[in-house]
């Protein structure tokens, strides 16, 4: 199991360490903090983060001790053992402890790091105990790990909290109430693809989250709907055959799909219904993957000429497809350029065009558009002279949008909430849906 | 701001103040101190000075405090045992307390402090806390258990701690079951022979039922428990099997992993007509492909495993070549992996479009990647006939790039397009001679010179080529002077009458001016082949050559099998056995699949579907040089000697060798085997199968007393010198035998064969008591563990230092030599307690000028402990004496060759340098002996 969890600034100076196993190389304090583990600190940075090469694995191993880290911003997380351990468990917690930092003080920052140290101590005892990760939920954790000191609880408080921590439903507490319950579901859709020049699509995917926030009172139960294909084909077969007929075209067949801990998986296995108790606030209900039928939003036509060797032709079209009615937003496309350019000149239809010389591209954006139009760019690039003998690596175009709708074709059919102990039915709760799709990673070869 | 106050605190001086502070009578003043002194323990400064002071501040019933100051306990405990024991007051009141969190905090941080006095008191209060009556305690108590187990193993089984974890499976809490399981498989691990999870229907039961129920983590605590099981039958794998799958789904990709590990192993069990069998392939894929939009660590975890999956079970992701395709911002271990995945998934159907990503690839900017793609490419058209064409096409469009490493890399996967397809694609030699000059690796000039030299009789200034070479024949790496004679001498055989001269020079740069042992043999061996009989010569080098095989790099089936077992940890990241990289004894249990009951069919062979030829892979590999070359070479190694060891067994000596592995091993002694009786049968050899390993594993029980120290493996000869063999090694001692233990690793490109070993006389006559074993052939990217039994009859030379060994090696491509150095307690023998009466005869009759004195510093065991341990390595203790306090403990250890070593250990409590006094007829031992003493009590 993991032996020891450091945090590391951008530098390499320890800013956190928590050893949980003897074994990591490290007895006690000997003199000074034990030199032993020092070692094992120090190695870690001079072998990663000083390396001059940039990462070339997530796990080192270094004199057979093994290091699993991750990086957010500037703060480097290193979990440390010697044991044959589960690494993507290790890596899973890493995650999670972030997210358990994120939710106590924000941004995971060497200020943010130093200002809570003792609150970070206090969780890396609570969530990971002889390096086992033990329950991580916020929701739970912050009843009881508060930095405020847990005076004055009556006996049965500290029975719910315990009861919680070590549950069934760790993810929810007991004796929650709103005057008014709501929830609010985004369907939150990244839309993938690669493109040949030609137009062939090489590989196209979408990789969706339900993300749920939630106010509800008591501990309601919940059941999801959406167009999956197999529910509503199982359905079809039962009822009329033409409401089978209607629904058939609407629904979209998903690859894969992952839920939160609160879903009951056995069920979702056996019946293929998504039931749960979801936790108080905001969490990602699922995450799905779909790879057909999907609706690209634009597609990029590219055209290069190389004239001579001093200079290149570029010109770029994007044809927006969807409903005329529904506007696309936050449309960049990025056009990569060679090394050695030396000038640009640029003249766009729509939008605004400029070449960046730190970024080697030419970053074209378009506030606003509309569906079913088309646009266009071109480009002269003005090249030096080089003798370099390497050719140019012709980076694909990439390009970022975001669309009102779910490229999947994802619907959301109902959401239903039971609460049987308190006096409010599904009728009462208000219920918001919204459907995002942006773009991933959406390229196109030129 | 005030914590950047905090974090550059602590001279001398401030640590007054902090003391000041911490006695100070507010509440607030005393928490800011404590929580100081926690910071400046973070930034690795001392404030050990605070014990006392900090411990004070423990009675409190604030409990962020007392968090910070059992933090604080947990680090300088140790360094301060007594102190320490001031706690333990606070802890068992603690342990009373109502507050369920107080109980449970108290009992994990107990836990934690690693103190022999403090673990005893904290038997009373865990009993307790393992049977409190709220979860959270009994969850916490449940790892303290595995926490105490660490300390004292001894200690948890005498106070029945086991037994009560064990009930705690069938708690009603899931959190509990699942801490619990974890304990459990964390102390079964180190006893592998305990019968101690003792898993069968009904607790496997309780596990599936509280996998529904307990948290993210718990579930892969289970899980992982349960891919260690093994079903009774078919149908009991099934029903366990329907009851893991809906874990596939789980958002947490560990979880996933894990389940995949058990439906991998319970679907060895299936009969394969079984529709269940089909329906189960088919729900592994989709999990597996959504690992891939997780955070890029994790995809690299999940990409290493797909590689095993794949390699296993091909036909699970068979149509999912798609997703691998690199992406342009993946990080770079996360395209190298991707790309390996590609390669194995190649076939006739898709290769069109890998061919066309690969050509894409090889343009991008990082030259590993660039140099995989381009390796790839090859590959692809040694794998799938059809596309060779492409590929040869697409290779040269990338040679016409004239990027310098991608030609490299290019022309050294034509030569193997060359071997694969003779006489099909030479109408490009023509292109890769344009290249020559830009070629500065000597892979890619050996590959080039090859080329030249296997189609000499097409090119027709071949020998002007070829001389280019020879004008810088000495600043040529060995790889490219064997090729370039043999080359040559190729070319003399297909135009004799032009290029005599040119072959007579190569001949006598190769003997005559060359120190390379290799070469100047090779170079003989042709140049009588030459002189004798030119027919012969021409049969030998211009034989046919055998086929290359399809598949590379693939990972040799025992330890495929191994790794599968082990899907979702460390081991699968790295694709080494958890021997391998973990310490002790932990992990060294190896772990295999069961065999499918169910359809007749016994141990499923492991090539399933496409990946045809994995196995026996012997036939199909690249003998390269041809090995008569090999044999010859055998020869030359065995030394002349006449008092030497018995001389390397024949091959027909290890053809016995080899059935004997495979079958029954008690006709070993009756093969007339040259080596000393002595040496164990089955620690031969380590990568064998079936019985083997369990009868290797249990020698090793037996013969491993408490505390035997053996050093762990360093590297002896370092891939770069030896051609891409690495081999690292060890010594060890095991019931009388010595044993050189061995990780011989390819980090080449081709395939190894042929191994043998020899020493050069050394101080204790050392010898290989047999031949080295390495039966299968060496693949690129495989290790293979060796042990070597020594006998110490060889022939004697002093060395410097003492313990130091010359060895050879030699496989199929050159012969390397390196020099380790032994411990010297290899050779104390386990008869080696002298008696107390003629100890001391001994001791007084050697000379005093004899005795040396030496200082070992920084060690902490007491002297009990010390003599437990040196015990291990046959050091006896004779006579313990204790004056004023200090402790002297009597030894005597005797050498193979009869030589009598006698110690004095002086150990002073709380002085942590001992000082020794050697005594010994033959004085030029004793800094030997002094560095192993130094060694042993040191780990």
């Amino acid at each position: 199991m993991i032996g020891g969890l450091f945090i590391y600034n951008h530098k390499g100076e320890v800013l956190i360490s928590r050893v949980y196993r003897d074994d990591i190389g490290y007895v006690s304090m000997e003199q000074s903090f034990g030199w032993k583990m020092r070692n094992a600190v120090d190695a870690f940075r001079v072998n990663v983060i000083h390396a001059r090469q940039q990462v070339r694995s997530p796990v080192t191993n270094i004199a057979r001790t093994s290091f699993f880290h991750v990086k957010r911003s500037n703060i480097w997380l290193a979990a440390v053992t010697k044991q044959n351990v589960n690494a993507a468990m290790v890596f899973e917690f890493l995650y999670k402890m972030c997210d358990v930092m994120t939710a106590y003080f924000g941004k995971i920052s060497e200020e943010n790091i130093k200002n809570n140290f003792v609150l970070i101590y206090e969780l890396l005892d609570e969530i990971l105990d002889f390096g086992y990760p033990q329950n991580s939920e916020t929701g739970a954790l912050k009843t009881f790990i508060t930095q405020q000191g847990i005076k004055g609880q009556t006996k049965e408080e500290q029975s719910q909290i315990t009861s919680q921590v070590t549950g069934q439903i760790g993810w929810r507490r007991e004796g929650i109430k709103y005057r008014r319950n709501e929830l609010f579901l985004d369907v939150l859709e990244s839309v993938n693809l690669l493109m040949s020049p030609q137009g062939q699509v090489l590989s196209a995917h979408v990789s969706g989250r339900v993300v749920m926030k939630s106010y509800l009172s008591g501990m309601p139960e919940c059941k999801f709907g959406m167009n999956d294909k197999i529910v509503i084909d199982k359905q079809g077969k039962g009822a009329a055959s033409d409401d089978a007929g209607k629904s058939g075209k609407q629904s979209i067949a998903i690859d894969d799909c992952t839920f939160h801990q609160c879903v009951r998986l056995s069920k979702f296995d056996s019946e293929r219904s998504i039931s749960f108790i979801p936790p108080d606030g905001e969490y990602e209900l699922m995450r799905y993957r779909t790879t057909k039928d999907i609706i690209l939003p634009f597609r990029v036509i590219p055209l290069v000429r190389e004239v001579g060797r001093t200079k290149l032709e570029v010109k770029v079209v994007i044809k927006s497809n969807f409903k005329p009615s529904l506007l696309a937003q936050k449309i960049e496309v990025r056009i990569p350029t060679p090394l050695n350019t030396s000038g640009v000149q640029v003249i766009c239809m729509k939008g605004k065009a400029k070449y960046k010389a730190s970024e080697n591209a030419i970053v074209w954006k378009i506030k606003r558009m509309a569906g079913m139009k088309e646009s266009q760019i071109s480009a002269e690039i003005e090249l030096l002279p080089t003798n370099d003998k390497k050719k140019w690596a012709r980076p694909p175009i990439s390009m970022n949008f975001e669309v009102p709708f779910a490229p999947s074709g994802l619907k959301v059919r109902y959401l239903k909430v039971f609460e049987s102990k308190l006096n409010y039915s599904d009728h009462d709760v208000i219920k918001w849906v919204r459907y995002i799709g942006r773009s991933g990673i959406y390229e196109t070869r030129c | 701001m005030m914590c950047d106050f905090l974090f550059s605190l602590v001279c001398t001086g401030e640590i007054f103040e902090l003391k000041a502070e911490l006695n100070s009578d507010k509440k607030e003043k005393k928490k800011e101190a404590v929580k100081k002194v926690i910071a400046s323990m973070t930034v690795g400064k001392d404030v050990s000075a605070l014990f006392p002071d900090v411990v004070n501040c423990m009675q409190t019933d604030n409990l962020e405090l007392k968090k910070l100051v059992y933090l604080y306990l947990m680090n300088y405990a140790k360094s301060q045992p007594d102190m320490a024991i001031m706690a333990v007051n606070t802890f068992v009141k603690d342990c009373e307390d109502p507050n369920p969190l107080i109980r449970a905090l108290a009992v994990r941080t107990m836990g934690c402090i690693r103190v022999d006095k403090i673990t005893e008191y904290l038997c009373e209060p865990l009993r307790k806390c393992l049977k409190d009556e709220d979860p959270y305690v009994r969850k916490t108590a449940a790892v303290c258990v595995a926490k105490l187990h660490d300390i004292n193993a001894q200690l948890v089984e005498d106070q029945g701690f086991l037994d009560t974890l064990k009930d705690l499976i069938s708690d009603s809490n899931p959190m509990v079951v699942a801490n619990a399981v974890a304990a459990l498989s964390e102390i079964a691990e180190s006893h592998p022979n305990s019968n101690l999870l003792d898993l069968n229907p009904q607790t496997i039961n309780k596990l599936l039922t509280a996998l529904n129920e307990c948290t993210e983590w718990g579930q892969i605590f289970i899980l992982d428990c349960l891919a260690n099981y093994t079903p009774r039958d078919d149908r009991e794998s099934q029903s366990i099997c329907e009851r893991v799958t809906p874990r596939l789904s789980h958002a947490n990709s560990a979880v996933v992993l894990s389940a995949v590990k058990v439906l991998m192993k319970f679907m060895e069990m299936l009969p394969k007509d079984l529709d269940y069998y089909g329906t189960l392939l088919k729900k592994l894929a989709p999990p597996l492909v959504t690992l891939l939009s997780a955070e890029p660590e994790l995809q690299y975890v999940a990409l290493r495993n797909i590689n095993l999956i794949v390699q296993r079970r091909p036909e699970i992701l068979k149509h999912e070549m798609k997703v691998f395709f690199v992406k342009y911002n993946d990080p770079i271990y996360v395209k190298l992996e991707k790309l390996d995945i590609m390669i194995r998934l190649a076939s006739q159907a898709n290769i069109a479009q890998v061919l066309a990503e690969l050509k894409e690839y090889a343009t991008e900017v990082d030259v590993d990647f660039v140099r995989k793609a381009v390796r790839a490419i090859g590959r692809c058209a040694i794998k799938v006939e059809q596309s060779a064409e492409r590929c040869v096409s697409t290779l040269l469009d990338l040679i016409q790039t004239k990027v310098n490493y991608v030609v490299q890399e290019a022309i050294v996967v034509i030569k193997d397009i060359f071997r694969k397809y003779p006489n099909k694609y030479e109408s490009v030699i023509a292109t890769l001679c344009e290249n020559l000059d830009s070629l500065d690796e000597p892979e890619a000039r050996a590959a080039m010179i090859w080329i030249v030299g296997e189609y000499a009789e097409r090119i027709d200034n071949a020998d002007e080529l070829l001389e280019s070479f020879l004008e810088g024949f000495h600043d040529e790496s060995t790889q490219v002077q064997l090729q370039l004679l043999t080359a040559i001498v190729k070319l003399f055989l297909k135009k004799p009458t032009e290029t005599q001269e040119l072959v007579q020079q190569v001949l006598s740069l190769a003997t005559q001016d060359s120190d390379n042992p290799d070469l100047r043999d090779r170079g003989y061996i042709y140049w009588r082949l030459l002189s004798t009989d030119p027919v012969a010569a021409k049969e030998v080098v211009l034989a046919e050559k055998p086929l290359i095989s399809e598949e590379t790099d693939l990972i040799e089936p025992t330890l495929l099998e191994e790794l599968i077992c082990h899907i979702g940890t460390l081991a699968s990241v790295y694709h080494k056995p958890p021997s391998a990289f973990v310490e002790g004894s932990r992990g060294v249990q190896h772990k295999r699949l069961p065999g499918s009951a169910g359809s007749g069919e016994s141990v499923e062979s492991p090539d399933t579907g496409s990946a045809a030829g994995v196995s026996e892979a012997p036939p199909a590999v690249i003998p390269s040089q041809g090995d008569l070359l090999g044999d010859l070479l055998n020869l030359d190694l065995t030394p002349p000697t006449t008092t030497g060891p018995p001389p390397p067994a024949s091959s027909g000596m290890q053809m016995g060798a080899m059935d004997l592995l495979g079958g029954g091993l008690d006709s070993l002694m009756g093969t007339g085997f040259g080596a000393p009786p002595a040496a164990m049968p089955a620690s031969f050899n380590v990568p064998v199968s079936g019985g083997l390993d369990d009868l290797f594993d249990l020698g090793g029980g037996v013969g491993m007393p408490m505390g035997v120290f053996n050093p762990p493996k360093t590297v002896w000869l370092p891939a770069m010198k030896a051609k891409g063999l690495e081999i690292s090694g060890t010594f060890v001692r095991r019931a009388g035998v010595i044993q050189m233990e061995m990780t011989l690793t390819n980090k080449a490109m081709s395939v190894m064969t042929d191994f043998a070993i020899q020493f050069n006389r050394n101080s204790f006559g050392l010898a290989p008591a047999g031949p080295l074993q390495v039966l299968t052939p060496l693949s690129p990217n495989q290790s293979i563990e060796a042990a070597l039994p020594l006998s110490t009859v060889g022939p004697v030379m002093k060395m410097e230092p003492l313990n130091n060994l010359q060895v050879a090696v030699k496989n199929n491509i050159d012969v390397f030599y390196f020099s380790c150095q032994y411990p010297i307690s290899m050779l104390f023998a386990e008869d080696g307690k002298m008696e107390r009466q003629v100890f001391l005869a001994t001791w007084k009759d050697i000379p005093n000028d004899n005795e040396s004195q030496f200082q070992i510093k920084d060690c902490h065991l007491n002297s009990d402990a010390a003599s437990n341990k040196l015990q291990g390595s046959n050091i006896f203790t004779i006579a313990k004496r204790t004056v004023e306090g200090q402790d002297m403990l009597y030894q005597s250890m005797k050498l193979t060759n009869g030589i009598w070593v006698l110690a004095e250990l002086r150990v002073q409590a709380g002085n942590p340098n001992y000082t020794i006094s050697l005594k010994c007829r033959a004085p030029e031992v004793s800094q030997c002996v002094f560095q192993n003493y130094e060694m042993v009590l040191k780990n």
